[in-house]
């Protein structure tokens, strides 16, 4: 984390190919969870349901792409010897902002997601963008950077939230899809080839989230040759 | 970059102070807002307990009806351990009750008095048909932190007819199911609290199943000290209310 990557001195706002290449690059060939993999601490959390996986990715995307811009734009002022601390008085005042904005609009998920919105504050991602990237970019290259680096962490968290809702609770969104009673979409009581099936409360708890996030690093390096090593 | 000392304490001092206004000024525009949301959480909570008994379906309350139940149809009370009933003026002098009504009182603070200072809130819900039920209030510790409960009782004080609880940190999948399975909270309705010679007795959440029709419930598996919480804070809580409702049963 120590070399600060420099793209391009060019002028003025352009979309070009590397602009697009720092929107897409962490979503595919560089993606926080499953090729650099960290934030794992929140995606095991917050993934027991859609519903807080998508409220916890908005946030991040949300902390992401300011506390890059804000960084990015004060990084000729931070002085070299304190420099993680401003990153993290950037991080921590966003994180706040996101948190009494949430007590303001989403009681209810603020409630279920408790601790971890505070949490983003550690998230590696986060602190890993400001250091590599922003303290050497402009602003507007950062919060491309920040955003593809949120937008990256998201959907990760949305897809392990499937499978783990879906599988463990039978619902998507808390509305209700497998099951065995009449409230459920369908009904596997009486349902001659889904009868079998019983709401698993292994992918509501914590390790199953281990074993999908495992799942599919391994499955994004088998779709994404680029990723394996050659050694 | 002059990187001297004072440089860098002006800096930090500069966007501290930038930091700490902005976040005050933050803070203090959505506390109303904040305060709001409080109550009418736990105003939910409160009628979560007689969900089968309203007029409208419960999942699809919205603010402005839980607020209605709560003017129409719900009596807020305040009592102490030994049955007397603390006035709306009483409160709101001598114990700083905002408005002298139950769903202000601090119930973190009271559960943590002993039971005979104990201020200990009851609401009586008027059903439409006429019934009433009694909710009443527990609170305990779970695993790794607080559990709370709103009981409804019927109006024989014995028999319950619906609960809600809550916790703030329990395991999601292992003891947040006591929030999150609405099929193991059905499990109370139809248990009773005292037994038929007007013995407290309270619900017990049974380890291996519950073996007694009126008195038990099944424990969730992996979740046996969260389990164990909701027993021992309806035992201790409960018993807070128990002249109040010995007089429901005369």
């Amino acid at each position: 984390m120590a070399d600060t990557a420099v793209v391009d001195k060019k002028q003025g706002i352009q979309f070009g190919k590397k602009e697009r290449k720092l929107l897409t690059d962490p979503l595919n060939d560089n993606n926080p969870i499953t090729v650099q993999v960290l934030g794992i601490c929140s995606a095991l959390a917050v993934t027991t349901g859609m519903k807080n996986a998508a409220v916890m990715a908005v946030a991040v995307v949300f902390v992401c792409l300011f506390a890059n811009v804000f960084t990015s734009m004060l990084r000729n002022a931070i002085p070299k010897q304190v420099r993680m601390i401003v990153q993290l008085v950037i991080i921590a005042t966003l994180v706040t902002v996101v948190e009494l904005t949430l007590k303001a609009v989403a009681f209810e998920s603020y409630k279920s997601l408790s601790v971890f919105i505070g949490l983003i504050i550690t998230n590696c991602i986060v602190m890993g963008r400001l250091e590599a990237f922003a303290m050497g970019n402009r602003p507007y290259e950062s919060a491309l950077d920040g955003l593809g680096n949120g937008f990256g962490y998201g959907i990760i968290l949305l897809i392990v939230a499937f499978f783990r809702e879906f599988f463990g609770k039978g619902e998507l969104f808390g509305a209700k899809i497998l099951g065995a009673s009449p409230e459920y979409m369908i009904n596997t009581a009486e349902s001659s080839w889904l009868g079998w099936y019983q709401g698993n409360n292994l992918m509501v708890l914590f390790p199953s989230a281990m074993f999908v996030i495992a799942v599919l690093i391994w499955a994004h390096r088998a779709w994404n040759p680029k990723l394996v090593d050659v050694s | 970059m002059d990187n001297s000392t004072s440089k860098v304490l002006g800096f930090i001092l500069v966007l501290t102070a930038v930091v700490a206004l902005l976040l005050a000024l933050l803070q203090n525009g959505l506390k109303p807002i904040h305060d709001k949301n409080e109550a009418l959480y736990s105003k939910k909570a409160t009628i979560a307990a007689v969900a089968d008994h309203l007029d409208k379906d419960f999942a699809t309350l919205q603010d402005a009806d839980v607020t209605e139940i709560f003017n129409n149809q719900i009596k807020q009370m305040v009592y102490k351990a030994d049955g007397t009933e603390v006035s709306k003026e009483e409160l709101q002098n001598t114990y700083g009750v905002k408005d002298g009504l139950a769903e202000n009182l601090d119930l973190n603070k009271e559960n943590k008095k002993d039971i005979s200072e104990r201020l200990i809130p009851l609401y009586e819900f008027t059903k439409t048909d006429g019934n009433k039920y009694y909710i009443v209030y527990a609170r305990g510790k779970g695993l790794w932190d607080e559990i709370w409960g709103n009981i409804a009782l019927e109006s024989d004080g014995s028999t319950i007819a619906g609960v809600s609880f809550d916790h703030k940190a329990e395991t999601p999948g292992l003891g947040a199911e006591i929030k999150d399975n609405k099929s193991w909270v059905r499990q109370f309705i139809g248990k009773k609290l005292y037994t038929e010679d007007g013995m407290f007795k309270s619900v017990n959440v049974r380890k291996g199943g519950a073996k007694d029709p009126y008195y038990e419930v099944d424990a969730i598996s992996g979740a046996t000290i969260t389990g164990d919480g909701i027993t021992e804070m309806m035992a201790d809580d409960l018993l807070a209310y128990e002249p109040f409702l010995k007089s429901l049963r005369k």
